[in-house]
C-alpha cells in the first residue's frame, strides 16, 4: 500500500509544488499555516483539482494530467487527464472543523458513510469509539472529544484505503489531544492503511509520525523520520518552532499518554 | 357581518391560486436556486436578472409580457390555441401563471441565499463519504437550507395571495370565474360596496400578517 503525490497548483499569490511518496505508514505533514498542507490533502481527496501532476493510491491513478489507460469507473477522463471523483476515491477525510452534519444524530452521521444495511457496522463503531448512549444525540449536544471520535468513526465507516486528517485536534485542549493521539495511532494500527495527518505542533508531529514531510511556502522541502529531520534539518522551521515554544515556557508534553480505552475494530 | 357568497368564492379562489402557484414555485425554484448558488456557467447572472425582474417591474408590465407570451396570438398561446382550440387567457390557470411569475423571485432569492450559506466543508464531507452531488443536495444541502426555503415559501405564498396587476392583465376580472380577492376588493370599491370591501380587506390584512410572522420567524432562525 502506498500513496504517491506529485502535484502543481497555481493560485493567486501562491503556488503549490510538492512531490512525495509514502508507504503504509503514519505520515505527518508539518509546516507553517499557509504552507500548502491542507491544499495537498484536498487534492488527494479530489476536492480540488491540481493544474498538473499525478496522485496514485495503491498503484491506481486518482489524478493524472497525462492521458492514462487505467481509468477507474466514475473517472472523468478527457484527452489529457484522469480525475477520479471524490466519491469514488475511497479515501477517509477528517476535516479541521470535523464537518459533522448538524441535522443528523451521532448514529446517522456515522451511518451516512455506509450502505443502508450497515447497521451492524455502525453499532460496532459506536461501541469501539465509546459512543454508546450518544447515538441519538446531535453533534451540538456532545463534547469536543466525542465529536472528534464521531468524525473519525464516520471517516473509517466505509473502509477507506487511506485516511487524511486535516489538523483534527486544533480545537482540543491538551488532555484531550493526548487521548486522541493515542486513539488515532490505534486506529491506524488496526486498519493498517496509510494515514496522512496535518499538524503544526512539533511535539505532535514528532510523537506521532513514522514519516515527517516538512512543507514550506508550497513546497515539500524535506522528508524523513522525525529523528532524521530534527537532527539534520534542511529547513529551520521545526527547530525554530521548538525553540520558540521553549522560550515561551511551554512545557513539552509527554510523548505518549494512554487513552482511556483502546480502540478495537 | 358575514362575507357574501361572491366574496367567499374570491377568497377560496385566491387560496387555490396561491397554493397552486406556490407548489410550482417550490418545484421550479429549488433546482434553479441550487444551480445559481453552486454552479458557474456563462449567462448565470443574466438568468438571475431575468428571473428576478418581476420583483422590480410594475405588475402591469409583467402582465403585459405574459399576454405577449400566453395571449391567443402570443408566442406560446398561439401554439396552444392551434393545438387545442383553447386559450389560457381569462381562466384561473392564467391567475396561477401570473402569481407564479410575480412570486417566483421571492422564493428564488431566499432559497439561493440559504443554499449558499451551507458550509462548503459539509458538502465536501458528503463527497468524501462516497455520495454524489444529487444525493448530497437531497440529504445535506436542502435539509440545511430548509429554514430559508420555508421563509421563501411563506413570502411567495403571501405575494401570490395578493397578486393584482399581472392577474388582471392575463386572467381578467370575471366575477365567479377569475375574480381573486384583491380583484374583488377593487370591484367592491369601484361599485361603492364599502362594507364588503372593508371586511375583505380586513381578512386580507390578518392573513398576510400571520404569513409574514411565520416567514419572519424562519428568516430570523436562518440568520
Amino acid at each position: 500500500m502506498h500513496l504517491r503525490v506529485r502535484i502543481n497548483k497555481r493560485l493567486d499569490n501562491f503556488t503549490l509544488d510538492v512531490d512525495w511518496a509514502m508507504a503504509n505508514e503514519f505520515t505527518v505533514l508539518f509546516g507553517h499555516s499557509g504552507a500548502g498542507k491542507s491544499l495537498t490533502l484536498r487534492m488527494i481527496a479530489g476536492l480540488m483539482t491540481p493544474d498538473s501532476g499525478y496522485i496514485e493510491l495503491n498503484g491506481v491513478p486518482l489524478f493524472d494530467s497525462q492521458e492514462c489507460p487505467l481509468v477507474k469507473p466514475g473517472a472523468v477522463k478527457n484527452a489529457q487527464r484522469v480525475n477520479v471523483r471524490p466519491q469514488d476515491r475511497c479515501i477517509g477525510f477528517v476535516f479541521q472543523d470535523l464537518a459533522l452534519f448538524p441535522h443528523m444524530s451521532v448514529a446517522q452521521n456515522i451511518a451516512y458513510a455506509g450502505k443502508r444495511k450497515d447497521r451492524e457496522r455502525v453499532a460496532a463503531l459506536i461501541e469501539s469509539f465509546h459512543l454508546k448512549g450518544l447515538e441519538g444525540k446531535l453533534p451540538s449536544e456532545i463534547s469536543g472529544g466525542q465529536r472528534q471520535r464521531v468524525a473519525i468513526a464516520r471517516a473509517i465507516m466505509c473502509n477507506p484505503q487511506c485516511l487524511l486528517m486535516d489538523e483534527p485536534f486544533s480545537s482540543l485542549d491538551n488532555t484531550l489531544r493526548l487521548q486522541m493521539r493515542a486513539l488515532i495511532k490505534d486506529v491506524r494500527n488496526q486498519l493498517n492503511i496509510p494515514v496522512v495527518f496535518i499538524t503544526h505542533d512539533i511535539y505532535e508531529a514528532y510523537t506521532m509520525a513514522d514519516k515527517l514531510i516538512v512543507y514550506n511556502n508550497g513546497k515539500s522541502v524535506q522528508t524523513g523520520t522525525p529523528d532524521e529531520i530534527l537532527s539534520t534539518p534542511r529547513n529551520s522551521s521545526p527547530q525554530e518552532e521548538e525553540e520558540g515554544k521553549r522560550k515561551k515556557g511551554a512545557a513539552p508534553p509527554p510523548f505518549r499518554t494512554p487513552c482511556k480505552g483502546s480502540w478495537t475494530p | 357581518m358575514m362575507l357574501s357568497d361572491a366574496a367567499i368564492f374570491s377568497l377560496r379562489l385566491s387560496f387555490l391560486v396561491a397554493v397552486t402557484a406556490t407548489f410550482f414555485i417550490v418545484l421550479v425554484s429549488l433546482p434553479v436556486a441550487y444551480v445559481l448558488a453552486r454552479k458557474r456557467f456563462p449567462g448565470k447572472e443574466l438568468l438571475d436578472i431575468v428571473l428576478t425582474m418581476p420583483l422590480v417591474l410594475p405588475p402591469t408590465v409583467t402582465g403585459y409580457y405574459l399576454v405577449v407570451f400566453f395571449g391567443r396570438n402570443g408566442v406560446i398561446g398561439k401554439a396552444i390555441y392551434a393545438l387545442t382550440g383553447w386559450t389560457i387567457m381569462f381562466t384561473w390557470y392564467a391567475a396561477v401563471i401570473a402569481s407564479f411569475v410575480v412570486s417566483l423571485p421571492l422564493m428564488l432569492k431566499t432559497a439561493r441565499s440559504a443554499i449558499e450559506s451551507v458550509d462548503r466543508d459539509l458538502i465536501d464531507a458528503s463527497y468524501t463519504l462516497g455520495h454524489g452531488e444529487f444525493y448530497t443536495a437531497l440529504k445535506i444541502v436542502i435539509p440545511l437550507s430548509k429554514k430559508g426555503i420555508f421563509a421563501g415559501m411563506a413570502l411567495s405564498f403571501t405575494r401570490a395571495l395578493g397578486e393584482f396587476g399581472a392577474t388582471l392583465m392575463l386572467a381578467g376580472d370575471l366575477p365567479g370565474k377569475t375574480e381573486t380577492m384583491p380583484l374583488a376588493i377593487y370591484s367592491c370599491v369601484n361599485s361603492g360596496n364599502w362594507p364588503e370591501a372593508n371586511l375583505m380587506a380586513l381578512v386580507f390584512v390578518v392573513l398576510s400578517a400571520i404569513l409574514l410572522f411565520i416567514a419572519g420567524k424562519f428568516t430570523r432562525k436562518t440568520i
